[in-house]
C-alpha cells in the first residue's frame, strides 16, 4: 500500500502532538542521515532515526507509534548530539513514547513473569526501565 | 510661486486594487499647490513618460510629482523623462504610494487617505527643491586587483587587454591560487596546471600587469575613480630579477618546513620555489623558518648563490599606487578540518582532506600523481570520500551547502578509480548537488563506468583499528547502518572566505555576510559590484563557487570596472550634505560620525569643510551636528518638518 | 569541613563499592564525604518531553532537600544520578517560569525552593577542587604498566550543555588515572551507549553492545574499563557472563570505578569485600600489577 498524501495529512493532529510534546519541529530535518549513522542500536531497530522523522514530515505518525524503534531508543542522545539541525532526535522518541504510556500501552508490567532476571538487575535498571516502558 | 503636476499611478492594480485613484485625483485637483494632475495605469511605460512630458510643456510645470513604486526602481526613469522636457532633473518627486501604501495595507479607505497625505508631503518638499547638477571627479584609468588565483588573474587578463593598466597583489609568492593546486577539473578531466599556467605566463608578461607577490593592501583611502593604495610587501630577500633557478640554494638550505604547496603532505626548504612553473620564476625566502636572517646562525645559501641574488638586509617596502577601481578576488580556504574531532583528522593521517587528495592524485605532487596513503605508502584499495564536511550544518559548522564538493567527491572517485582500477570508491553524500552544463552526466558516468558506490548518509565517526580506517555510516535509502572498514578517507571539507578576509574587509570598508563572504551589491542584479562604489567583486571572496563560475564573475566584474576606466570623469549625486561656515563652531563631531571619511576640520578657519565626492548623503553628520550647520540639499531641515507638518495634520 | 553528596539507590546496594571506595579517597584526600539527609530516588531518567513536569519532581525534590540543607554544591557519584539531577538543575535555573510551576506544585512543602543548589560530579571535584597534581603527589602504589580504558557512556556528556569535559573528546578520566601512573588508551567505543535500560526486557542490545564496547578495548590493548556510571558497569561487567555465551570468541575484562583503582593508588586500599560485587574477577590483574 503506498503512502497516501493530502494536505489534511500533512502535520495532522498526531504529528503536532508529538511535537508539542517534543517541543520539536519535524520539518526542520533534511534527512542527512546522521541520527542513524551514529545510533548505536540501529540494528535492533524496525525503521532507523532517520525515517522516523521522515514518517513524521509525511504524516504517518501511527506507524511511528506502533514501531519496535522507540521501545528500542535508549536515550543515549547521540542523534540529537550531532544533528546539523539542532533537532533533538531522542526527544521526538520520548514524545511518542510518552503518547502511547499516557493511553497505558507500555510494554514493560513490573512483575517476576515479565522480567526474567529481576533478582540479579540492580534499581538503576530496574527503575529506569520503569519509567520510560511502563504505561 | 512652483507650478507643480502630480500623476498618479495604478500600477495595473498593484495601487488601483486599494488606492482609489480617481478620488485622489478629484480630491487633489483643488490643492492651492497642485497646477495639474491626472493618473495613468503605467506612468512607466513610454506612453506614460510621454504624458508627463507633454505636461511639462503644455502646462508650462517647473515642478513634477509621480506617485508610484519606490524610487529606489523608477526615479532614475522619470527623472530623465524630467530632463528630456527640459527641466532639471532635481525638479521631480516620487511619493511612494505602493510599497509604503497600497502593499501594506488592506481598506482601501484607510489607503487612499494615506496616499494622499503622501503626495502632498512630496509636494511640500518639492516646493522647496533646488535644481542641481551632478558633482563630477576624474578618473585614474587603471585598476587594482587583489588576490591572484583564477579569479584575479582573469580580471587581470581581461582589463590588461581592454588596453589599461592593471596593479596585482599577491599574499602569497607566486600567481595560481587553489586552482594550480588542484590535479584535473571537473567535468572535462583537462589537468588544471595545463590550462592555467598559460594564463599566469599571459599575465606575467603583459607590459599592462604590474605584479606585486608576498604583499598585502595595507590601507585604501579615496574613493570610486581615484583610489590611493598603500602594498606592503615583505623584504624581497632574493632579488627576483638576479636568481637565476639554479636551485643550489635550496640544496643547502637547513630548515625543513610543511610544504604549502603540497598542503603539508611533503617538505619543502626555508629557500624555495613553491612549484616549478611559480609566477614570478624565483626562489623566495620564507623569512619565519629562515635562520640566516641572523647572519651567524646560517647564511649558506647566500654563500653558494653565484648569481648573489640573496640580501638578508631587505627590508619590507610600502609600494604607493594610484588607482580608478579596485577587484577583490580574494579567495577561500578550507573550512578547519580539527572542528570535526568524529572524524579524526589530524590524529590519523590516513585521513586527510579534499586538497591533500588533489595533490596525491597530482602528476607533480608528493607521490607523483600514485594514489598511495600518507601513513605507510600503501595503496589504498577501498576509499571513502565523505561530503558535506562541515557544510549544511548550521547548528555546529557552516550553513551553507559549499556548491562545489559533490562534484569534486564525485571527480576524486573517478581519478582514483582510473589509478587503481581493482580499487573501491565509495562516496558519502547527503544530496547530489550538480546542476551545470555536463556535470550530472559527470556524476552519472562516474557511478555507471566507475562502479562508484554512493551511499546516502551522514557519516557519523571514524576511527582507527589495526590499520583501517573504521567508518559508522548509515545509508538512508535502505534504512540499514553501514560499516567500513577503509583503508584511507578524504574528507571533503566545506570552503569558507580565506584567511584574513574579515580584517580586510574592515580595513577596505567592505561589507561581509554573516558566513563572512563579501556582499554584492544585489544579489540578483549587481552580482559582481560592491555595494560600496568602485570595488568589484570576483570568485570565491563572494561566496562558494567553481572554475567556470569564478571566470565567468572575474570577466563580469572586469567587463565593470572597465566601464568606469573608460570614462573620463565620474559622476555623483548633488544630494550631499553642507556645512554652513556661518553656523559651524568647528566642534567636529561629524567629523567622527562620517562612516564616508567625507569630513574634515579646517583647524584655521575653526569649521568643517566637506569632500563632496565622498559624501554619499547618509545624513548621519546632519543628526549629530549640535548647531544646525549640517543640511543635506533637498533634505534641508526646513522641508522636512514641512512634511512633518503634514503628515501631523492629517 | 566535609562535603555533602548525593548516593542514589544502587550505590546502597549493587555498587556498594563504588561508594565505599569514593568514602575512603576522599578521606584520604582530606575532603571527607557526607552523606545529604532526606534524599530520595533522582528519578533515573529525565524527562524529556515538555509538558509533563510531574516526570521532573522526583529530581526537583532532592534539589529542594539540599537547599533546606543549605548545601551549595551537591556532588554526585553515578553518571545515571548526575545526568538527572544536573538536567533538573538546568530545567530550573534556565527557565523562570519552571521554578514558578514547580514551587507552585510543591507549595506544601517548608521552604521556597530557589534553584541555588549547583550538581557536581565527583570527577569534576577531582578535577577542580583537589586538582590531578594533588592526586599525583599522594599517589602510593602507582598503578604502573596498567593499560586501562576510560568508558564514558552517554551520561557525563550528552546533552552537551551538561557535559563534564568536552563531549566529542574528553579526557577528564584518561587525566585522571594518568595521575595515578596508569597509561590510558582512547578506545573507540568509549563515548558509545552500553544500551542501558535495554538490559531489563531487550538483553540482547546489551549483550551486544558489550561484546562490542569490550572487544574495541581489547584491539585497541586495554586490560581492564573504568567507568563511574552503576548501569553502565552492570551491563559491562554482569553482561558479559551471558555476553560469553553468545559470542565464542568473546575474551572477557574486568570493570572497575574509578574510585576502586584511585583507592588503591592513594593507599586507602582495596577492600576485599569489593570482590564479590564484581563479576569478572579483578583481582588476578590486579595481583600481576602488584596493586594487592
Amino acid at each position: 500500500m503506498p503512502i497516501s498524501l493530502n494536505r489534511n495529512k500533512v502535520r495532522n493532529e498526531l504529528v503536532k502532538r508529538i511535537e508539542e510534546i517534543s517541543a520539536q519541529d519535524v520539518f526542520q530535518c533534511y534527512q542527512c542521515g546522521n541520527c542513524s549513522s551514529g545510533c548505536p542500536v540501529i540494528d535492533y531497530m524496525d525503521i532507523s532515526p532517520n525515517q522516523v522523522m521522515r514518517l513524521a514530515q509525511l504524516g504517518e505518525a501511527e506507524m511511528i507509534l506502533n514501531s519496535e524503534t522507540i521501545w528500542i531508543c535508549a536515550t543515549c542522545l547521540q542523534c540529537s548530539s550531532r544533528c546539523p539541525k539542532g533537532i533533538d532526535v531522542a526527544k521526538v522518541m520520548e514524545a511518542v513514547r510518552s503518547i502511547n504510556l499516557r493511553n497505558r500501552d507500555g510494554i514493560v508490567k513490573p512483575d517476576r513473569e515479565d522480567i526474567e532476571d529481576i533478582d540479579e538487575l540492580p534499581p538503576i535498571a530496574l527503575v529506569s526501565v520503569f519509567r520510560k516502558k511502563t504505561g | 510661486m512652483k507650478r507643480i503636476g502630480v500623476f498618479v499611478c495604478h500600477c495595473g492594480v498593484n495601487i488601483k486594487e486599494t488606492v482609489d485613484v480617481e478620488k485622489v485625483t478629484v480630491e487633489l485637483k483643488k490643492h492651492p499647490d497642485i497646477t495639474h494632475i491626472e493618473n495613468y495605469m503605467f506612468m512607466c511605460s513610454d506612453p506614460g513618460q510621454n504624458l508627463l512630458k507633454n505636461a511639462i510643456k503644455e502646462k508650462k510645470l517647473d515642478g513634477v510629482v509621480v506617485a508610484a513604486c519606490s524610487p529606489t526602481l523608477h526615479e532614475s526613469t522619470f527623472r530623465n523623462a524630467v530632463e528630456e522636457a527640459g527641466l532639471n532633473q532635481y525638479q521631480c518627486e516620487i511619493a511612494n504610494i505602493r510599497e509604503q501604501c497600497s502593499w501594506v495595507h488592506k481598506e482601501m479607505k484607510d489607503a487612499t487617505h494615506k496616499a494622499k497625505v503622501i503626495i502632498q508631503t512630496a509636494v511640500a518638499k518639492l516646493k522647496l527643491n533646488e535644481s542641481l547638477s551632478a558633482i563630477s571627479a576624474p578618473v585614474t584609468r587603471r585598476a587594482l586587483v587583489v588576490g591572484g588565483g583564477i579569479a584575479g588573474i582573469q580580471a587581470a587578463i581581461d582589463i590588461a587587454d581592454a588596453g589599461y593598466e592593471v596593479v596585482m597583489v599577491e599574499k602569497k609568492p607566486s600567481l595560481g591560487g587553489h586552482m594550480i593546486q588542484l590535479s584535473e577539473t571537473f567535468p572535462t578531466l583537462d589537468c588544471s596546471q595545463c590550462i592555467l599556467t598559460p594564463k599566469m605566463v599571459q599575465v606575467s608578461k603583459d607590459e599592462n600587469v604590474k605584479l606585486h607577490v608576498n604583499s598585502e593592501v595595507e590601507a585604501v583611502e579615496g574613493y570610486i575613480g581615484n583610489f590611493k593604495v598603500k602594498i606592503k610587501q615583505k623584504a624581497q630577500l632574493v632579488n627576483p630579477d638576479l636568481c637565476n633557478l639554479c636551485d643550489d640554494c635550496s640544496d643547502i638550505c637547513p630548515v625543513l618546513v610543511p610544504d604549502e604547496h603540497e598542503e603539508g603532505l611533503a617538505w619543502r626548504k626555508s629557500i624555495f620555489i613553491p612549484f616549478p612553473q611559480a609566477i614570478p620564476a624565483t626562489f623566495t625566502i620564507d623569512e619565519d623558518s629562515c635562520l640566516g636572517l641572523d647572519p651567524i646562525a646560517c647564511g649558506k645559501c647566500k654563500d653558494v648563490c653565484e648569481a648573489e641574488a640573496i640580501n638578508y638586509d631587505a627590508k619590507t617596502q610600502i609600494i604607493e599606487e594610484e588607482v580608478g577601481a579596485i577587484i577583490i578576488a580574494t579567495g577561500y580556504d578550507l573550512y578547519p578540518e580539527e572542528n570535526l574531532a568524529e572524524y579524526g583528522y589530524g590524529k590519523y593521517p590516513d585521513v586527510i582532506t579534499s586538497l591533500q587528495f588533489e595533490r596525491i592524485l597530482s602528476a607533480t605532487g608528493p607521490t607523483n600523481g600514485e594514489v598511495r596513503r600518507p601513513s605507510d605508502g600503501k595503496v589504498p584499495k577501498e576509499v571513502a570520500f565523505i561530503h558535506c564536511c562541515g557544510s549544511r550544518d548550521p547548528d555546529r559548522h557552516l550553513s551553507y551547502c559549499s556548491k562545489i564538493c559533490c562534484m569534486y567527491s564525485s571527480k576524486h572517485a573517478k581519478l582514483y578509480k582510473h589509478k587503481v582500477p581493482d580499487g573501491q570508491p565509495y562516496n558519502f553524500y547527503i544530496d547530489i548537488r550538480s546542476g551545470g552544463k555536463q556535470y550530472d552526466e559527470f556524476v552519472q558516468q562516474a557511478m555507471e563506468e566507475e562502479e562508484l558506490l554512493m551511499i546516502r548518509g551522514k557519516v557519523a565517526r571514524i576511527y582507527k583499528e589495526n590499520d583501517k580506517m573504521i567508518i559508522h555510516g548509515v545509508d538512508t535509502l535502505s534504512g540499514k547502518g553501514v560499516q567500513l572498514e577503509a583503508d584511507m578517507v578524504v574528507l571533503a571539507m566545506g570552503i569558507i572566505p580565506s584567511a584574513g578576509t574579515d580584517e580586510f574587509a574592515q580595513k577596505l570598508k567592505l561589507n561581509t555576510g554573516e558566513d563572512g563572504f563579501m556582499v554584492e551589491a544585489h544579489p540578483k542584479l549587481r552580482p559582481v559590484e560592491s555595494i560600496q562604489a568602485g570595488y568589484f567583486l570576483a570568485g570565491t571572496a563572494q561566496g562558494p563557487k567553481d572554475i567556470p563560475e569564478t571566470v565567468s564573475q572575474a570577466s563580469g566584474a572586469a567587463s565593470k570596472a572597465l566601464a568606469l576606466l573608460s570614462s573620463d570623469e565620474i559622476f555623483h549625486s548633488p544630494i550631499i550634505a553642507t556645512v554652513d561656515t556661518d553656523l559651524c563652531s568647528g566642534c567636529g563631531i561629524c567629523v567622527a560620525t562620517c562612516p564616508y571619511d567625507a569630513r574634515e576640520l579646517n583647524e584655521a578657519e575653526g569649521v568643517v569643510e566637506v569632500n563632496d565626492i565622498l559624501c554619499e548623503g547618509c545624513g548621519a553628520c546632519i543628526s549629530a551636528c549640535p548647531s544646525n550647520a549640517c543640511q543635506q540639499k533637498n533634505f534641508t531641515n526646513r522641508q522636512l518638518s514641512e512634511m512633518i507638518k503634514i503628515v501631523a495634520a492629517n | 569541613m566535609s562535603l555533602p553528596y548525593f548516593p542514589g539507590c544502587t550505590l546502597k546496594v549493587d555498587a556498594k563499592h563504588f561508594e565505599d571506595s569514593a568514602m575512603k579517597v576522599m578521606e584520604i584526600l582530606d575532603e571527607p564525604l557526607q552523606e545529604m539527609k532526606d534524599w530520595i530516588c533522582c528519578g533515573t531518567v529525565f524527562s524529556m518531553t515538555s509538558d509533563d513536569l510531574m516526570l521532573q519532581l522526583a529530581s526537583i525534590r532532592n534539589l529542594l532537600r539540599a537547599e533546606e540543607q543549605d548545601i551549595k554544591e551537591l556532588i554526585v557519584l553515578c553518571s545515571m544520578c548526575y545526568n538527572t539531577l544536573k538536567r533538573a538543575e538546568k530545567f530550573i535555573t534556565e527557565d523562570e517560569e519552571n521554578l514558578r510551576k514547580v514551587n507552585d506544585v510543591m507549595y506544601k512543602e517548608d521552604i521556597e525552593f530557589h534553584g541555588l543548589v549547583e550538581v557536581k560530579h565527583l570527577l569534576s571535584i577531582l578535577k577542580e577542587r583537589i586538582t590531578f597534581n594533588k592526586i599525583e603527589e599522594k599517589t602510593q602504589k602507582p598503578l604502573k604498566d596498567f593499560k586501562l580504558g576510560a568508558y564514558y557512556g552517554c551520561l557525563l556528556l550528552r546533552p552537551e550543555d551538561m557535559a563534564i569535559d568536552t563531549f566529542e573528546d574528553p579526557d577528564i578520566i584518561e587525566n585522571l588515572l594518568k595521575s595515578t601512573g596508569a597509561d590510558t588508551i582512547k578506545f573507540p567505543y568509549r563515548l558509545e551507549c552500553c544500551g542501558a535500560y535495554q538490559t531489563v526486557n531487550n538483553k540482547d542490545v546489551t549483550i551486544s553492545r558489550t561484546y562490542e564496547i569490550i572487544n574495541s578495548a581489547r584491539k585497541s590493548g586495554c586490560e581492564a574499563l573504568v567507568t563511574s556510571c552503576p548501569l553502565c558497569a552492570f551491563n559491562l561487567d554482569q553482561r558479559q557472563k551471558q555476553t560469553a555465551e553468545a559470542y565464542l570468541d568473546f575474551k572477557k575484562m574486568p570493570i572497575f570505578y574509578f574510585t576502586e583503582l584511585l583507592s588503591i593508588a592513594l593507599g586507602s586500599g582495596w577492600d576485599k569485600s569489593w570482590e564479590k560485587l564484581h563479576y569478572v574477577d579483578p583481582e588476578p590483574i590486579l595481583k600481576e600489577k602488584n596493586l594487592i
